[in-house]
């Protein structure tokens, strides 16, 4: 382990190296915390602030000019990616961008392990791992810019939480001189930091894979425990006990299994991001998420949103095709897709209208995720409730009671004229006739 | 003819609007509560109405003198030093009621009805017997004092159950009278209770005749049962046809019953109605919708706000798409902001509400 192999010579003095990016999209059968919006378009697709998630992950990847090739991983279908993949061609016409799908969950990096020849081709110098499910800004370049100053092997994207929520990350201790890791836990049981994983890193290619081969290697010589089955099964679950053990080595994941050694071993940074962060986890953490992005697109200058007026408070984004009546009040943090409509006297706020969708007049829409072509009805009231703008998390306890704090219609549900639905999540294809508060709706 | 009303406290049930006018004072379907009695009163020939008030009725004063001027009666305001219950403020009263030797009309502030005060006249003649009750046919009698008859007779009373668990009838006190001045002597100077005491004795004598109410009947002492009050009497407008009401020709008219001031201003694309009162100078903004509610005089409800079985409360302002609902009061003065959703609040006088009200509950 002491051993320092000689493979770092081509990072000295040569900034100009390839890099490549990976972006880890997961699968069907993971997020089923963004329930009900997954149960129609894989979470890596879902628009936030008026894009999918993971185009905001290529924003950030086209401004690193030593990156033309982009993977994704996950374990989708083959076609799910493919229109994306089409429209963000020629959208980033500098980037080539591949999906590679893993025939079972690897884990995240049984998965980069498994394409290394794919991501190794060309002989980048630098990979950056980026996890979708994350919404910040990917101060990609700083974190390139900081692992040639260190010389790094690898860079970690952290950020201060506060400390009771620490433990819901991966925890980083770091020298606050040098900024090197000194110690990395995934999810720890007591207060070790409050300095935690943004799920987004940038390896060295030389060993990035090597780290994981040892990993892989850890795990296949650990002995095994507690795997001995009672003998009138032991004949007929032979075979497949074999094979769930093989399955179940080949799971390695950056956060449990790699990034704890490196620390230990290797020239590991932190890179501190005082800018936004949050997790995209439960369906309801797409509107931190949406007026994150909207607000740095506000700050960036973009044109794509909503030009100010006495019925919209920036920043808003209404796509070319939506309708929206001019007494319609809009903003702030809110996004309505295409060919959505919006009439007259309507209220939205904090919140996303998806594609289709149709808010009906003197409506009001506050903190909510309006599903593809759901309804709300004339004078109705669709509402979450606010969280905590430092708040990692999207539930709020009502009458003692834990629920989602922002309401969710899938799609093609529909709210009654003059109802009211408050901190509920419905499943696609209901109709509320009813008012209805803090309950999930098959 | 006499007249006394027991008009008692201030009206804590009413609160949080008695923190503002005593109830006597608040507007029932855009008229104070006393009036409507008063007018009846006055219209069945009573030229002495007494207040029975527990306390220093000032501001009532005011509305009085005019009232004296406007009907040609007197009206005295009777004092109890101490609370007499609901007989005790008759004998206090006393003199007045002696004035002549014609029968007196009690009647509980409370209650609103299409008061039928010349046929109880009439009808209490016509028996001869020392007082007549008022009583309505109810459709849960065991909540109430049930009044059951004599046999083969169809007004003498022969007993009254109080809360029936077995079906005895479905008659119960209106809270309105009419009694012979003789009653007075059965009556002592102290806390009495016309219901417990008097009333039974008068029963044991054969002496008390019950009258049958036509139309609706509601003890309006607190918010919920006002709110019903009013739809009842809005619905007993619209049955007389009264020209009061605002034509259901109007666009925004949704479901009659409505009541509009004629100086209150209506915007754009509302939907009002049905059982909608609304106030002198009231505002109503664009695209509002209201329902079974009352907007007291110079309250505002901006555009788009949702309006339900509430009473907004004397210059109370309502917020832009802010939803009121499930009995909510708001005192005079109040604020509710733009997209506030209250559900079920009592609010005091004076107060802005920045933050929803989730679940019924009384705003300091």
């Amino acid at each position: 382990m002491s051993l320092q192999i000689p493979h770092r010579e081509r990072s000295n003095g040569s900034s100009g190296g390839a890099t490549k990016a990976v972006i880890l999209v997961g699968g069907a059968s993971r997020g089923t915390r963004f329930r009900p919006l997954s149960l129609d378009v894989p979470k890596p697709l879902f628009d936030v602030a008026g894009h999918p998630i993971i185009w905001h992950c290529l924003t950030a990847i086209e401004k690193v000019p030593s990156i033309q090739e982009v993977y994704l991983i996950g374990y989708y279908e083959e076609a799910v990616f493919r229109d994306f993949i089409k429209d963000s061609s020629s959208e980033f016409p500098n980037l080539s961008i591949k999906y590679l799908r893993e025939y079972q969950a690897l884990g995240t990096a049984g998965g980069l392990y498994h394409f290394r020849d794919a991501i190794l081709k060309g002989r980048p110098e630098h990979i950056f791992v980026l996890n979708s499910d994350v919404c910040c800004s990917f101060p990609l370049n700083e974190m390139l810019k900081l692992a040639q100053e260190k010389d790094a092997e690898a860079v970690i994207l952290g950020t201060r939480v506060s400390e009771e929520a620490a433990n819901n990350f991966g925890c980083i201790v770091s020298d606050s001189h040098t900024r090197r890791v000194l110690h990395y836990v995934e999810k720890p049981e007591s207060y070790i930091s409050n300095l935690i994983n943004c799920g987004v890193y940038l390896f060295s290619a030389d060993v990035l894979f090597p780290s994981i081969r040892s990993a892989i290697k850890r795990r296949t010589d650990r002995p095994r425990l507690g795997s001995y089955r009672s003998s009138e099964n032991m004949a007929s679950s032979f075979m497949i006990d074999d094979d769930e053990d093989s399955q179940k080595n080949e799971v390695i994941r950056l956060e449990q299994d790699i990034l704890g050694d490196m620390a230990d071993s290797k020239q590991f940074f932190v890179y501190e991001t005082k800018d936004f962060w949050r997790q995209i986890k439960t369906a309801g953490s797409a509107i931190p998420a949406n007026a994150l992005y909207l607000q740095k697109a506000q700050q960036d200058g973009s044109k794509e949103l909503a030009p100010p007026s006495a019925n919209l408070i920036q920043p808003v984004y209404i796509h070319p095709t939506a309708h929206v009546h001019p007494t319609a009040k809009l903003g702030p943090n809110v996004s309505i897709g295409p060919r959505a409509t919006v009439d007259a006297g309507a209220r939205v706020k904090e919140s996303i209208v998806l594609e289709d969708a149709e808010i009906k007049h003197d409506a009001c829409v506050l903190y909510s995720i309006i599903g593809w072509s759901s309804r709300v009805g004339a004078w109705a009231r669709v509402e979450g409730t606010p969280t905590p703008v430092t708040s990692h998390n999207t539930s709020v306890i009502k009458n003692g009671v834990k629920v989602q704090a922002i309401t969710i219609l899938g799609k093609e549900c529909a709210v009654g004229d003059e109802i009211r639905v408050q901190n509920c999540v419905c499943l696609p294809f209901k109709e509320l006739k009813r008012d209805v508060a803090n309950e999930v709706i098959m | 003819m006499k007249a006394l009303i027991l008009v008692g406290g201030f009206g804590t049930r009413l609160r949080p609007l008695t923190l503002t006018l005593p109830k006597p004072l608040v507007e029932f379907g855009n008229k104070r509560m006393i009036l409507h009695q008063i007018e009846a009163l006055a219209a069945a020939g009573v030229t002495d109405i007494i207040l029975a008030v527990n306390y220093r009725p000032e501001v009532m004063e005011k509305y009085l003198a005019e009232y004296e001027k406007q009907f040609g009666i007197n009206i005295t305001i009777s004092i109890e030093s101490e609370p007499l219950g609901t007989a005790g403020p008759l004998k206090l009263a006393e003199e007045v009621l002696r004035k002549d030797n014609s029968p007196f009309f009690v009647l509980n502030s409370d209650v609103t009805c299409e008061y039928p005060f010349k046929e109880l006249a009439e009808f209490h003649k016509s028996h001869g017997d020392e007082g007549t009750i008022v009583v309505t046919k109810v459709e849960e009698p065991s909540k109430y004092g049930v009044i059951v008859h004599k046999p083969n007779h169809p007004s003498r009373i022969d007993r009254f159950v109080e809360k029936p668990v077995q079906f005895v009838g479905n008659r119960i006190n209106a809270g309105i009278y009419i009694l012979n001045t003789s009653v007075l002597e059965r009556i002592e100077l102290r806390p009495t209770s016309i219901e417990q005491e008097t009333f039974p004795a008068m029963v044991e004598d054969g002496q008390l005749h019950s009258f049958d109410l036509e139309g609706f009947w509601m003890d309006v002492g607190q918010p919920k049962d006002f709110l019903t009050g009013t739809c009842l009497y809005l619905s007993s407008l619209t049955k007389k046809g009264s020209d009061l009401l605002t034509p259901s020709t109007e666009p925004f008219v949704h479901g009659g019953n409505v009541l509009i001031d004629p100086s209150a201003k209506i915007g754009k694309n509302c939907r009002i109605g049905p059982n909608v009162t609304i106030g002198p100078d009231v505002v109503v903004g664009d695209g509002v919708r209201l329902q079974r509610c009352v907007l007291m005089a110079g309250s505002k409800v901006k555009d788009h706000a949702w309006v339900k079985s509430t009473i907004v409360g004397w210059n109370s302002s309502v917020g832009r798409w802010a939803r009121l609902e499930n009995v909510t009061v708001l005192g005079d003065d109040v604020t509710i902001g733009d997209e506030i959703y209250v559900n079920g609040g009592s609010v005091l006088p004076h107060k802005t509400i920045k933050a929803n009200v989730d679940s019924p509950a009384i705003i300091m």
